[in-house]
């Protein structure tokens, strides 16, 4: 039921206990879930990703606004910290939304010839939701980030 | 409609070693398969699913595009120059279609 970000069952405290049960009956009566891909996908995506692989300690800065006023076009930018030399290189980089009707965004496949880490584009946001970031290494590693998202007018059409 | 046409702002010279970004955008309507049209009738989903971007033959950056992206889709990447070549950038649509532009690139 608790999963850790490296996929694996952990024993929490029971004040960390309390809080989780609160915050999962407080999605649970807001209607979490159902027609929108929810945040459970969204963790089970990441947890598919970064399976056994270790977490990196490494300057990710995820660029995007704090208040979208038109969920059409939300400018995602991210610049990630790494030498991109042949042994070691920003590997692939997932973009997610965990409130759109399919949480996948976009996915960058950088090579050693990118030169630096960074790229953006835009995106659609069907409402006010968590953007995540999630960037895999040559060498397994893994790295998150995530920022929050207000969207005024959603950008999925209705 | 509007004619579906790519375009690539790339610097025409770079220095040695220089890291240079490459704006591209293609003129796409990116349907998602959720927008419905006046008569009520969903509009078929139709988008760009990847990004190639090739040098002197080689991939060097590449991006798999969801419904999420926006139309328009706007994308800008690194590279490092170590030669002079040519840029082969193409977009992949549902279906098969491909979109290609080609730029060159001076080293000074």
């Amino acid at each position: 039921m608790i999963r850790t970000k490296i996929g694996g069952i952990v024993k929490i405290s029971r004040r960390k206990a309390v809080k989780m049960i609160a915050v999962s009956s407080a999605l649970f009566c807001s209607g979490g879930g159902g027609v929108l891909a929810g945040k459970p996908e969204v963790s089970d995506q990441i947890n598919n990703i970064i399976s056994g692989s270790q977490a990196r300690e490494v300057d990710v800065f995820l660029d995007v606004p704090e208040i979208a006023e038109n969920g059409n076009q939300v400018k995602v930018a991210f610049e990630i910290e790494s030498p991109m030399s042949e042994s070691d290189f920003v590997q692939q980089v997932y973009i997610m939304a965990d409130g759109n009707p399919a949480p996948n965004v976009a996915k960058f496949n950088f090579t050693p010839y990118s030169g630096q880490c960074f790229a953006s584009t835009r995106m659609r946001l069907s409402k006010t939701q968590d953007v995540y970031l999630v960037a895999k290494f040559n060498d397994g590693t893994h790295s998150i980030t995530q920022s929050t998202i207000k969207v005024t007018i959603g950008g999925c059409g209705g | 409609m509007s004619k579906i046409k790519p375009r690539a702002k790339i610097p025409k010279e770079a220095e040695l070693d220089e890291v240079i970004e490459i704006k591209t955008l293609i003129r796409h309507p990116m349907h998602s398969g959720r927008v419905k049209d006046v008569d009520g009738k969903t509009i078929p989903r139709l988008i760009i699913n990847k990004f190639n971007a090739m040098f002197n033959g080689k991939v060097v950056f590449t991006v798999n595009l969801e419904p999420s992206i926006s139309s328009n889709p706007y994308i800008s990447f690194p590279f490092k120059v170590k030669e002079e070549g040519t840029f082969e950038l193409s977009w992949e649509e549902d279906g098969g279609n491909q979109y290609k532009l080609t730029k060159s690139l001076k080293v000074v």
